[in-house]
């Protein structure tokens, strides 16, 4: 059962990775070992932030 | 030993496999042997000449601290699951290329198209997104343009920039251009596609302000307005009144393109192509594990020859002989330098462990090449008097299907009016014919796939406005995305004289540059719209010598970076393909220019009509001495375009090699910085 859910929740990543949503938790563990004390940004202003990061125009983009 | 054994097992099945390809006599081949071939061969690369590249040749360090580590953010720089970052990768790398230039290429027959496909793939294409994946991912992430400028200096990085710049406008004209076939009289095509911009309008509304972040969720509310649309696309197709409405000409949707070119890529990104994105993006991944599944459980027989009498001489298609103009017109699949902008865009920010780069790098481009293949063999199933009909242009088969029938027969492959307009309508098209660009065609072998796979011919219509509809879709986002990096790109350029433009929030350089790029791609759509052999003729050329043209430039880079990393004894891998590349495109480009056959050369089309305006006589299309001349401008145009691709590439060359015998010259690495620990 549980290797189902990570199946399942590896998949979700990937879709999200693609259409240029990195991982949310990440970006918390990573706030939270690193910058303890910095304020953290939530889930709907990082989803925001990515959005608008991923077509910014001079990261490459997608090909033909 | 056991492995030794199943690596020998591997390999010669797809020796046999090969050998049930190539053979010359005896029945039609049936597609799987096609696949198995591929499949026996990247396997065999990628344990073989991958993991050489891998150890030998780049030395990937599994302690060294990847950028993803060193320079962990939570945003660009995360270290991320390989399996994740694959699809992430293969999902930016794979998008109408590998489906057009193949089922372009089966006029002539399938066999030379696969061969390059995997050879290419092999020895070039894999070779390079690995290879500046990794140089990236050693210097943080950086871009192509900022590499070449770290590598060979700040004079071809201004240089290669600008070449870069050139080829986002022939990329989004020949998209365009795709589209623009697919759909012209088509008015079931045109709802479906048109539905989407409410439909992804409506998606964005919901993820910005009631549910922002559930992509999941606001993707299958979109799918399903989507079939929706599909399914009563027919409805609108059989209207009498609804029909005239969604039924355009070739030059009206070539206005409403640029229109729609200009206002999508000007919207703020949440309302429309962040939402369009998703549906593209899904659809793409599932209608392509679709026809992969399709291919392997129908096995289809492949019904195109392996060689056609096209293959030496140039075909209807597409004109010139095999060598040089098959490897431009398989970009995609064998090698894209375009791969080379996203190998050093954000992948190389998330690989979590040097050991990764080779499965990402060198794997998702093997994908990417199965996805080429199978396009081939999606336009070697169907009838290749079809195939013929829809792939000439009007200039060769007229417009009617008796016409058509006489002239594809005369081609060699026997058809009748009946069979063609019979295809038209199992499509649920009124025609079929001259509908070249790669999209119907492929959208036509699908549907045949497709409909045999659930054994219901008349679900044909639909799954061919599906296929028609998945590619438009990603094809349009690109148009939307490409116009905005291309005006971040003018943006830069400009900025190089005068700084101020450079302002990304300023509303007249960002208005400026959009029209600027949305002006130029429309310049060589509109004289595709309107070339009386097709567009796709004179466009994908271009595209495919200046794609090719920044593989070479990629891949002088990685050689000038071996020779930094002093292990010039290995420059030949990289060096061997740029030089493969140099050839066939120098070559081509020269015949584009200088070929005195018109339809080959621009010039010689330029002179032929330049003769008839001397004369007084009118050529076809050319309905006035105003278009005559347009045609003539538009080709002495596309010799000076060629003309300035060759520079770029001659120029890089240049400084690639006195890189290189700068840095064979000094005792040490050039970076002690990039050399493994």
């Amino acid at each position: 059962m549980s290797l189902l859910r990570n199946i399942l929740a590896k998949l979700a990543e990937t879709a999200r990775l693609m259409v240029g949503q990195s991982s949310y938790p990440a970006y918390l563990a990573h706030m939270a070992a690193c910058h303890p004390d910095a304020p953290v940004m939530d889930e709907k202003s990082f989803f925001r932030e990515r959005q608008q990061a991923r077509y910014q125009g001079k990261k490459g983009g997608r090909c033909c | 030993m056991f492995k030794s054994l199943v690596w020998g097992a591997i390999a010669l099945l797809g020796a046999v496999a090969l050998a049930m390809v190539a053979r010359l006599h005896g029945e039609a081949v049936n597609a799987l042997w096609v696949v198995v071939a591929a499949v026996c061969v990247y396997l065999i690369a990628y344990r073989f000449y991958a993991t050489f590249i891998a150890d030998k040749v780049l030395r990937l360090d599994p302690r060294r601290p990847t950028p993803a580590i060193a320079k962990a953010d939570g945003l660009d720089f995360v270290a991320t699951d390989r399996t994740v970052l694959f699809g992430h990768h293969f999902a930016a790398i794979a998008g109408a290329g590998p489906l057009v230039g193949p089922v372009l290429a089966a006029q002539m027959g399938y066999l030379p198209g696969m061969l390059w496909i995997l050879a290419g793939v092999v020895l070039a294409g894999a070779v390079q997104d690995f290879m500046v994946l990794f140089i990236s991912m050693r210097r943080d992430g950086r871009s192509l343009g900022e590499l070449i400028r770290t590598h060979m200096g700040s004079v071809p990085g201004v240089i290669a920039l600008f070449g870069t710049f050139l080829i986002m406008v022939i990329i989004l004209a020949v998209l365009a251009l795709i589209v623009v076939k697919a759909l012209t009289n088509s008015p079931w095509g045109t709802f479906t596609i048109a539905a989407t911009i409410p439909l992804a309008l409506a998606m964005g509304a919901y993820s910005r302000w009631l549910r922002p972040g559930k992509i999941g969720e606001v993707s299958v509310l979109g799918f399903i307005g989507l079939m929706l649309a599909l399914i009563y696309g027919r409805n609108v197709a059989e209207s009498a009144l609804l029909a005239p409405l969604f039924t355009f000409s070739a030059k009206q949707l070539c206005y409403i393109l640029i229109g729609y070119g200009f206002l999508a890529s000007v919207l703020p990104v949440w309302a429309l192509l962040a939402p369009r994105d998703y549906l593209s993006t899904f659809l793409k991944i599932g209608a392509i594990l679709a026809l992969a599944i399709g291919i392997v459980i129908t096995a289809p027989p492949l019904r195109m020859p392996q060689i056609t009498a096209f293959a030496s001489t140039g075909g209807p298609v597409w004109s010139g002989s095999l060598f040089p103009f098959l490897f431009i017109t398989i970009a995609c699949g064998a090698v894209s330098g375009f791969h080379a902008l996203i190998a050093s865009g954000t992948t190389p920010k998330l690989i979590a462990n040097e050991r990764d780069a080779t499965f990402i790098g060198y794997g998702a481009m093997l994908a990417e090449s199965m996805v080429a293949i199978m396009a081939l063999v999606s336009a070697s199933v169907i009838d290749p008097a079809v195939y013929f009909t829809m792939n000439s242009p009007a200039a060769v088969v007229g417009t009617t299907s008796a016409s058509a029938a006489h002239a594809v027969s005369a081609m060699g492959f026997p058809v009748t009016a009946g069979t063609i307009d019979g295809v038209a309508h199992d499509v649920g098209e009124t025609t079929i014919i001259s509908r070249a660009g790669g999209a119907p065609t492929l959208a036509v072998g699908m549907a045949q796939i497709f409909s045999s796979l659930f054994g219901n011919k008349a679900m044909m219509a639909f799954w061919y406005h599906f296929a028609i509809l998945f590619e438009a879709l990603f094809i349009l986002t690109a148009v939307d995305a490409g116009t905005r990096a291309c005006r971040f790109m003018i943006q830069d350029l400009i900025g190089l004289a005068a700084p101020s433009f450079r302002n990304a929030t300023g509303l007249v350089p960002s208005l400026s540059a959009t029209l600027l790029c949305v002006a130029a791609w429309g310049f060589f759509l509109y004289q595709g719209v309107t070339d009386p052999l097709g567009g796709v003729n004179t466009l994908w050329p271009l595209f495919g010598i200046s794609n090719q043209m920044l593989a070479a430039i990629a891949l002088t880079l990685a050689t000038v970076f071996l020779f930094q990393m002093k292990r010039q004894a290995y420059a030949w891998v990289s060096a061997l393909p740029a030089t493969w590349l140099l050839i066939c495109t120098l070559y081509a480009g020269s015949l584009k220019v200088g070929s005195s056959d018109p339809a080959v050369g621009f010039l010689a089309h330029a002179s032929r009509f330049q003769t008839a305006l001397a004369d007084g006589k009118l050529l076809g299309p050319a309905k006035s001495m105003a278009d005559m001349q347009a045609i003539i401008f538009n080709d002495r145009v596309d010799a000076g375009l060629t003309l300035v691709f060759m520079l770029v590439v001659l120029s890089i060359l240049a400084y690639g090699i006195r890189a290189c015998l700068a840095a064979r010259n000094g005792e040490q690495p050039m970076d002690e910085a990039l050399v493994a620990s």
